[in-house]
Formats: structure tokens, sequence, C-alpha cells
């Protein structure tokens, strides 16, 4: 087979020019961009000011820092325990923060919902403020927070509600927009009222997508609350800057690993919840 | 069998002997989901409790200090001297020259970490997928650095960064860069253990070397994919990089933090009204930019 085709390649070139041919746009256009990209990537490593001598120079003093992390153990009983108590207290603001923001956003998310509000000047105005909303980072919104309810876990609880209240009314909406009109009808044609067609037709649908949403958030809001201190918000993060500032490497080290087994810990729990509320369904 | 007529249906009810059983059933089952529902509840009210504890969540300083809240906003839309922002838009952006330039920094350390973050990326999935690896001890310590990579929010490198190679956008794009491995490593993995062998084996079988096997078996099919994650990733890292001068580590983040502190409410405004347009102009053509590649892969 191999033979023939080689044998015949002239051939089979003549007959199938169109399908050989090379797109000559198609070509110019990706090898133009990927120049155009690699371009850009080495100006960018100029101007933001990167050459060898000074990633040599980090990179030695970073050997130098890496040995002083070991052992990633807290000095001492007392700072253990001030780790544990901020650590618990970011746990405490990812959680308020969350709760807040899915109970907030359930009215948003009516209003973002296509089905539910038909004016298409609401829709397009509500969707594009969430989007401008999303764009705006935690740590912004607990700055903005700080001044308003002072420094402390507060803020931060805040700010996490602020910066997820956004992408999480938007998640509800496009839910509410996907619900399955048959089981409402199912349940109207068994003869159930309006109430129960809601109860038992469309809030079973929604509620799942949503407690999952709810926890998966929460995993990601214990990653945010965790460095939401750094401004001062509350929170393992400030303890975490404050350790890292003074130079105390191995007690920052140990901040860290009590962070990343926290969210182990998480993850894998609402893994399990989640995996019981979908199956529950 | 007895038979109740409603305004529009008529309901057909099964006798009791039959009914009986059905109903318990259904009770049982009822009783038990409600057992777990008041459960549910209980651990829920006491995880709020302690939660509204740890905070020192105070509604009665929220509700004394929410018109705070409110007035922030009125005063971010009111320069220095009372008038309103709109009134003259020149003083309101009397920044907008340095601004651009940091709100560029800002753009190149998302773009400069992102590429670098996946080029990383690429070259470790290849490390963690079976097919590829055949050393499995190699492919759990990849998957662990990657897990660690990306666990560790970007900030808390900036600060370990900016200790080690000072302050500015070196430590920034570099705390990019490492998050972005972890990230894209992993969903980089994913979509080399989905591929299709038969392409691959289309070439081979075909007279293809190995490098051709890769080249148009391979790499077509994760090509996509990978340009739509990366995109995706640049997205997110660009809101990222925003706040890496709040640590030091360059952009624009170090110009707001400074105006959010010195209470100078419409360069405060100003900014932010920088960042969010350009987060959302980029969110626009990279979502464009995603369907398109979608598009080519579905042909």
């Amino acid at each position: 087979m191999r033979d023939i085709f080689l044998a015949d390649q002239a051939g089979i070139a003549a007959r199938h020019a169109a399908v050989l041919r090379p797109n000559i746009t198609t070509r110019l256009m990706v090898t133009g961009g990927i120049a155009a990209a690699i371009a850009l990537y080495l100006a960018g490593l100029v101007l933001l000011g990167f050459s060898p001598a000074r990633i040599l120079a980090g990179l030695y003093r970073l050997g130098d820092i890496i040995p002083l992390m070991m052992p990633p153990i807290p000095a001492s009983w007392a700072r253990t325990e001030i780790y544990l108590d901020a650590l618990g207290q970011t746990l405490a603001i990812a959680f308020l923060g969350t709760m807040a923001a899915a109970i907030l956003a359930i009215p948003l998310g009516f209003l973002a919902a296509r089905n539910i509000v038909a004016s298409r000047v609401v829709h397009f105005l509500t969707r594009r403020s969430l989007d401008a909303g999303r764009s705006i980072d935690t740590l912004i919104w607990a700055l903005i927070w700080i001044n308003v309810v002072g420094l402390g876990p507060f803020a931060g609880a805040l700010a996490i509600m602020s910066s997820d209240l956004f992408s999480y009314a938007k998640l509800m909406s496009e839910a509410i927009e996907t619900a399955d009109r048959r089981p409402v009808e199912g349940v109207l044609a068994s003869g159930g009222s309006r109430l129960q067609s809601i109860r038992f037709g469309i809030v079973p649908q929604v509620l799942p997508v949503l407690a999952s949403q709810v926890l998966y958030y929460f995993e990601s809001n214990t990653r945010s609350a965790t460095i939401i201190g750094i401004v001062g918000a509350g929170g393992i993060g400030l303890v975490l800057s404050e350790q890292i500032r003074v130079l105390e490497w191995n007690e920052a080290a140990a901040i860290i690993l009590m962070v990343l087994v926290t969210v182990a810990i998480i993850d894998a729990i609402s893994e399990r919840l989640r995996a019981m509320i979908i199956g529950r369904k | 069998m007895t038979a109740s007529t409603t305004a529009n249906h008529t309901v057909t009810v099964l006798p009791d002997p039959q009914l009986a059983p059905l109903m318990r059933a259904y009770g049982e089952a009822m009783a038990a989901k409600r057992r777990q529902l008041i459960l549910g509840a209980v651990l829920f009210t006491i995880a709020l409790a302690l939660a509204l504890l740890g905070a020192e969540v105070d509604l009665g300083t929220l509700w004394a200090k929410i018109g705070n809240f409110t007035s922030y906003f009125t005063r971010l839309a009111h320069l220095d001297n009372g008038a309103s922002v709109l009134s003259d838009p020149a003083e309101w952006f009397w920044g907008l020259r340095k601004w651009s330039l940091l709100l560029g920094e800002t753009l190149l350390i998302a773009y400069v970490g992102t590429i670098t973050g996946a080029a990383f990326a690429f070259c470790l999935c290849f490390l963690c997928t079976p097919g590829l690896m055949p050393f499995p001890w190699v492919r759990a310590a990849t998957r662990r650095v990657l897990e660690f990579a990306r666990t560790v929010p970007e900030i808390v490198f900036a600060l370990i960064f900016v200790v080690a190679f000072g302050l500015g956008p070196v430590p920034g794009v570099l705390a990019v860069a490492i998050h972005t491995t972890g990230a894209l490593g992993k969903l980089f993995a994913e979509v080399v253990d989905n591929i299709d062998a038969n392409p691959v084996e289309g070439v081979r079988s075909s007279g293809g070397t190995w490098f051709a096997q890769v080249r148009f078996g391979a790499v077509p099919q994760v090509l996509s994919n990978f340009v739509s994650y990366t995109l995706l990733r640049f997205e997110i890292n660009v809101r990222g990089a925003a706040v890496m001068g709040f640590v030091g580590a360059g952009g624009i983040g170090e110009e707001l933090i400074t105006a959010i502190r010195k209470f100078f409410y419409a360069d405060v405004s100003a900014i932010l009204l920088l960042i969010m347009v350009c987060v959302v102009v980029i969110d626009l053509i990279s979502e464009r930019v995603r369907h398109r590649l979608l598009a080519l892969e579905s042909r």
C-alpha cells in the first residue's frame, strides 16, 4: 500500500492539488501570530526588568531561604495556638462570606434570568453589571470594607461576600434558565397545585446545583480567606504576612503547611458532601 | 375503586388495602428524609453560630456603619473639591498617563506569567500521564508538585519572592507563573489523558515517524484545548496581577492601595474603573477567541 502511494506521489499531488496546496493566508496568520506572541513575551521580559543576573541572584537568595524554612514547625505551643485561632477565623470568614453571597445572589439571579425577567434592557444591564462586579478582586473589596467597618475579620467576610455575589448570581441565573419544564407539568397533570408544582417541580432541580455550587465556592473561598489578612481583613493571612516580613521563615512555612492541610481537608469533605447532594437528586 | 373529580381532571384512587402499604412506605421514606434535613439544619446552625463568633460579626456595627458603605460610593463619585467626577473628567483622570503605563505593566505581568506558566505546564503535563511516562513515582511526584503550586495562593509566593528578588514586577511575574503552572498543568494533564489514540495510530500505520505521530496525531487534538485553557487562565491572571502591587510586586496595585489608604477617593474610582474596563474588554476578546477555537474543534 505504502509503496503504491510512494510510487504515485506525483499523480496524487496532481489529482488533489486543491487539498495539498498550502493555505498561504492561514499559514501566514498562524506564523505571524506566534511570532508576535513571542516578540511581546521577550519585550515583556525586558520591560519588566528581567535579567539573568537578577534571576540568578534571586535564586541564590531563595536557596538561602528554603533551608531556613526547615523544619516547618512553630517554635512554641503558644504560637501554634495563635495560628490555629487565626485558621479558625479564616474558616469562619469563608463560611459566612459564602452563605451571605448565596442568599443575596438569589434575587439577583432571578433578575438576570432571561425566562423570569422578560425585559431585554433589565437583563442586559444586570448581566453587564455582574460582569463588571466580577472584575474586582477580593483583596480590593477587603480594602473598601475595611474603610467601612474597620480592620478585622468582619471586613473580610463582607469582602468574600461582595466578590462572590456577582459570579454566584450569574451561575444562579443560568441554573434558573435551564430548569426543565416537564417535572412541573408532571406535577400539575397528576393533580398538584401551583405551589406544589414549584416545590416538587423546580426546587428539586435547582437546589442540588446551587448547593454544590455553594460547596465549591466555600472551597475556593477558604483559599481567598487565607490571603485577605495581608491587607488587614482578619484570618491567617495577617499572621503569615507578619512572619514573612520579619523573616521568620520556619514559622511562615509552618503556617503555609497548615493552610495546605486545611484546604485539603475541606476539599475532601466537600467532595463527599457534593457527591451526596448530587446523588440524592 | 373510587374516583374523585376535580375541576379539570379525574384522579383514580387505589382501594385501601393496596394503598395502605404504599402510604406507609412513603411515610417512612419521608420521615428518614426529614430526620436528615433536621440533622443538617442543626449542624448548619452550630457552624453558623461558631462562624459568627469567630469572625467577630457585629450586626450592630454593620447597621451603624452601613451608611459609610453607601457614602463611600458617593465619595468615590466626587472630586476633592466636592464637585461630581463627571463634571471634570480631565481632573478625575489626572494621572491617566501614569495609570495607563502601570496598567500596561499589570497586563505584561499577567501575559509573561501566563506564557511562562503555560510552557512549564506543557512540559510537566506529559510527565504525569501514564501513556507517556512509564515510571509511576515520577508521575506521582509531578502531580504533587503541581498540586502544591496551585494550592498556595499566588500572593503568598509574591510575598516570599519580594524578599528574594527585590521589589518590582519580577517577583509578581514569577508568582503568577508558578501558580499558573500548577493550575494549567492539572488541566493539560487531563486533556492529554483523554486523547483519542486512533489518529496517532493512523499516522503510525501510514509510516509516520514518532515526531510526525505527535505532531499530526496528538498535538491537533490537544492544541485548541490548551490554548483555550491558557486564555481562560490569562483572564484570571489579569485580575491577580492587578493586586500584586499590594505586596510590592509591581503593576497598578501599588497605586491603588496607596489611593485607598490615603483616602484619595477620586483616584480610587478612576483606577478601579480603568481596571474594570480593562478586565471586561480582555474577557470579551478572549471569550470570542475561545468560542472560535471550540468551533474549529467541533468542525
